[in-house]
């Protein structure tokens, strides 16, 4: 008999004992009988016609067994690729949504752009298949960059788009913003890049598809976030195979962030290709493969301007974007920059006045799509940066300029002026924690040893908030959310009292088997380790969204505890007709249903069993059986946020920044297993740091190729670029989730970047820099310094 | 050709091509799927095997070097002979949340064994340095460290202990 462990413990992760012992099962290491292999041929231009495929030495050549291009998928049609979200600008005009076919027709449009799938007996001979295909390009200029792209002579990737633009977005109230500047004492400007970023999920994407002609259904195993939502927009508007005849399994997924939360066109190009060879078919991604086709995330061009009074209170915040698609829109791709980035931008402050613009671009690079923290931490980066600028240029203190500006903890719930209100929050609270965990107050010690070895020594705050736990559906739906973002669980109790718990979310490493029996063993009093929970497989699941937006607690948790709920409600009705008491006079806690005021009880076994076995149930009136579901859909998103405190420290004579100290007090809600939230915090805190001083996705201007194209050329961190980092909560309740919780993946990756460069920039503020863009390489910063010409520390 | 080797301590032999990688021959044709293939640059670590009790990247490694030798994998990683236990390595991942999404984690757990065997009185330093060859995307490292230093204290406690016997 085991024990309870409830919410607020930190039991050792369920889901450790497979993956310590190699026993994992990922996607890649599944086998079927009779499989083939297939790879993708892919475009190895930025922009070219298709003129042409000939294959016929790809057909002839050992092994081959099909070759499939778009003129196939043509000729059965089948859809396009479909986006999720369909944005409009100011006047109500919906935004350009050129067909993105599975494989290209007509034109390729990045390099990676898929033009024809092999398959084999082995991979061997598909790749050797793939080898002879003759694909005749004619090829075309590309354009790569947003400012690039929306120039009159650019490059056009689609006809009817033109100028590149897919939509000219807007948000909030340009009149007042355009007042409030006029009246400003000072305005700070700042213009600035965030870097293009590639997510690197450990694991590479992966499928197999497999087709029974018996039952006429279709399995497809993939390394997705959402299998119910792949299965529904593969199945429905893809492929047109009926959804009950469709199963889509995740198994264990190395790693997501993002990444994994899209419909790919090779999920849907391998199920159609299974029953067409009639043989089950895998495909698995090389890392580099991943590189120019896993969609890419960030890739803006800002222009922020900030008005203030005399006092150092902002009165006013304008800001224009410039936001790279990439060559299609993928699932969310236009919803990043836009719904999740604009109402971001009042930040823990009281700016009475925002107006944001954005303009969404294609280009011939990879489809740009969400990628941790997705249009947050490009809105906070922003803020953030311009807050220090405002500070420096103002001379007033860059926590007292915070200060000053910071939404009080009593003026909660706070109406925002770019459409959202936070429910909960307390940032000061959170500074001020920061401030003492950071120790603050002896940086100044700190600095002086660094000079005394010739480095510079620099101090960076972020102090932020973002929106998660996707997503209120009403409040999506009209931000133009084609699907709704609720979710779901099912609790099925056993007759011998244990349980299992069936959730449309998705665990790829964020602990959700541990986290969710938690809820389950504290609410029905049952031993953790007497629950299970069931993910991935859209046969044993009955729906979900995925795990995506911090959303898998907030939103699938809640669902959970509603189900549990329910099955406290029933058990009291068996109980009732047990015990002979009237419902209302049954009482229910820690795993015990007893008659108020009487030692009359049975536990919650003994109830289990009475479910299943219904001798002298009053039927009319009570089902047999014990297993419950809900449905949640939130009223609200969820707010965390929190303080960062970054500190680096500068090697003028070789430009490296090094993080010598990090410290976040985040607020998250609820904390339901104090380990697992310091791992996602450290983890979205490195990802962010990673976006700061290491990562970037470069292509070249022109030839549209990807510089950046593998683990050699695209700066991952490492253990070794890293200091031990303090995290620790500080948390307000969420006001409309029913525990409380807020949400934690994400707030890393948010809060993290700006605090990072704000620490670069404070580091060099003595020789007059103001802004570093992202990354804060030993090249950048090098060269910052040689073009300052400024002496360079003595030895 | 065929190929003799000691593979988690039982005598095997294959029939293999011979350009055929180890990471390959392992999760192919043997079945053991513990080894993950994460790059195709020699970069990310998540293939590390020991090949005669050094760590090795079996995505960069021909089957044909295997003759005569042994390997270990994640798969024969374990605690003491007959104990049925986890590696103190392995034990020390999981009391100290050194995992997440679990892909990076044979690699990680086979180049740490290798590192505390080295060396067994680890700084913090070592363990960032030793760890430079394995990437990991989900735990910033942080619990890693952690978990590496646990776990060769846990190691040599067990070494000493089996001394004083």
């Amino acid at each position: 008999m085991g024990n309870v462990i409830g919410i607020g413990a930190a039991p050792k992760r369920k889901e450790d004992q497979r993956f310590l012992t190699g026993r994992g099962n990922y996607v890649s290491d599944i086998k079927r009988p009779g499989m083939t292999a297939g790879v993708f041929v892919r475009s190895p231009h930025g922009h070219a016609v298709l003129r042409g495929i000939d294959k016929s030495a790809a057909l002839a050549s050992p092994g081959v067994i099909a070759v499939l291009t778009g003129d196939d998928v043509k000729a059965d049609g089948l859809g396009s690729l479909p986006c999720g979200w369909g944005i409009s600008d100011a006047k109500g005009v919906p935004m350009k949504e050129p067909p993105f076919p599975m494989l290209a027709q007509g034109k390729v449009r990045f390099v990676g752009d898929m033009v024809a799938f092999v398959i084999a007996e082995t991979p061997e001979q598909a790749n050797a298949g793939a080898e002879l295909l003759k694909v005749d390009y004619e090829v075309l200029p590309s354009v790569v960059g947003v400012l690039e792209a929306v120039r009159p002579d650019a490059p056009q990737l689609f006809d009817d788009v033109p100028n590149n633009i897919c939509c000219d977005w807007e948000l909030g109230d340009k009149a007042a913003v355009e007042t409030a500047f006029r009246k400003a004492a000072h305005v700070a400007k700042l213009s600035l890049v965030n870097n293009r970023l590639i997510g690197n999920p450990m694991e590479p994407r992966a499928a197999i598809a497999e087709y029974e002609p018996g039952t006429d259904r279709f399995t497809l195993w993939t390394t997705s976030q959402f299998p119910h939502v792949v299965r529904f927009l593969m199945g429905a508007l893809v492929l047109n195979i009926p959804q009950h005849k469709l199963r889509v399994v995740a198994p264990d997924v190395g790693g997501g962030f993002g990444v994994k939360q899209f419909h790919y066109g090779e999920e849907a190009v391998i199920t159609w290709a299974a029953k067409r060879v009639k043989r089950p078919v895998k495909w698995v991604a090389s890392r580099s493969e991943g590189y120019v086709s896993d969609r890419h995330g960030r890739d803006h061009v800002t222009e922020a301007e900030l008005a203030l009074d005399e006092n150092g209170k902002f009165l006013a915040f304008r800001v224009n974007t410039l936001a790279n698609m990439g060559g299609y829109l993928s699932t969310f791709g236009p919803n990043i920059p836009t719904n999740l980035y604009g109402p971001l931008l009042g930040g823990v402050y009281t700016t009475p006045a925002i107006y944001c613009n954005v303009k969404v671009v294609f280009t011939n690079t990879v489809p740009v799509d969400a990628y941790r923290g997705a249009g947050r931490p490009e809105a906070t980066f922003v803020l953030e940066r311009i807050v220090d600028v405002a500070a420096s240029e103002m001379g007033i203190d860059r926590v007292e300029i915070r200060r000053r500006n910071m939404i009080p903890k009593e003026a909660y719930p706070y109406q925002t002026p770019v459409l959202v209100q936070y429910d909960s929050g307390d940032p000061m609270g959170c500074l001020d924690g920061a401030l003492v965990a950071a120790d603050v107050k002896n940086f100044g010690v700190r600095k002086a040893a660094s000079a005394s070895k010739g480095k510079f020594r620099g101090l960076g705050y972020s102090t932020y908030v973002e929106a998660c736990g996707l997503a209120p559906s009403r409040f999506a739906g009209r931000l133009g959310a084609r699907g709704g973002l609720y979710e779901s669980a099912t609790v099925r109790v056993h007759p011998t009292g244990q349980v299992t718990v069936m959730i449309g979310t998705h665990n790829h490493g964020q602990g959700h088997e541990t986290t969710f029996a938690q809820i389950v063993s504290d609410k029905l009093g049952v031993a953790f380790e007497n629950v299970d929970i069931v993910f991935g497989d859209t046969d044993r699941v009955q729906f979900g969204m995925g795990t995506y937006g911090s959303r898998s607690l907030v939103v699938g948790g809640a669902a959970l505890s509603k189900a549990t709920d329910k099955v406290i409600a029933k058990g009291k009705k068996i109980a009732s007709h047990l015990l002979e008491a009237a419902e209302v006079d049954i009482q229910f806690e820690s795993g015990k249903f007893s008659v108020a005021g009487t030692d009359r009880m049975k536990t919650f076994e003994e109830i289990a069993g009475a479910a299943y076995v219904p001798h002298n149930y009053p039927l009319e009136v009570l089902e047999p059986g014990l297993e419950e579901q809900a449905y949640y859909d939130p009223v609200n998103f969820t707010y965390p946020g929190g303080c960062h405190i970054a500190e680096v420290e500068v090697d003028p004579e070789t430009g490296t920044v090094t993080l010598v100290n990090y410290t976040a007090v985040d607020d998250v809600g609820t904390v339901i297993n104090p380990m697992i939230v310091e791992g996602q915090l450290h983890g979205g805190i490195v990802q962010g740091v990673g976006q700061a001083l290491f990562e970037n996705a470069v292509y070249d201007e022109g030839s549209g190729q990807l510089l950046s194209g593998s683990l050699m050329d695209y700066c991952m961190p490492r253990a070794d670029h890293l200091p031990m980092m303090k995290v620790a909560t500080h948390s307000t309740l969420c006001t409309h989730t029913p525990m409380g919780v807020k949400g934690c993946g994400e707030v890393g990756t948010i809060g993290s970047p700006a605090a990072v460069i704000n620490a670069v920039v404070d580091a060099l503020s003595h020789l007059g820099v103001t802004h570093v863009d992202m990354p804060a390489t030993p090249n950048r910063i090098w060269r910052l310094l040689q073009n300052a010409s400024l002496p360079v520390a003595a030895e | 050709m065929q190929i003799s080797f000691t593979l988690n301590g039982r005598p095997t032999t294959v029939d293999v091509e011979p350009a055929t990688l180890v990471a390959e021959l392992l999760r192919e044709q043997l079945n053991l799927t513990g080894t993950h293939i994460g790059c195709d640059t020699s970069q990310c670590g998540a293939c590390v095997v020991h090949l005669d009790g050094l760590p090795v990247k079996s995505c960069t490694l021909l089957a044909p070097a295997l003759a005569g030798a042994t390997l270990l994998t994640i798969e024969g990683l374990q605690g003491a002979p007959g104990s049925n236990q986890m590696h103190p390595m392995q034990e020390a991942f999981r009391e100290h949340h050194g995992l997440q999404c679990g892909f990076c984690t044979p690699g990680m757990l086979m180049t740490a064994v290798a590192l505390a065997t080295e060396k067994p009185d680890l700084t913090e330093a070592d363990v960032r340095h030793g760890l430079e060859g394995n990437i990991c995307r989900c735990t910033g490292y942080q619990n890693i460290v952690v978990s590496v230093m646990a776990g060769a204290a846990a190691m040599n406690a067990a070494k000493n202990a089996g001394n004083g016997e």
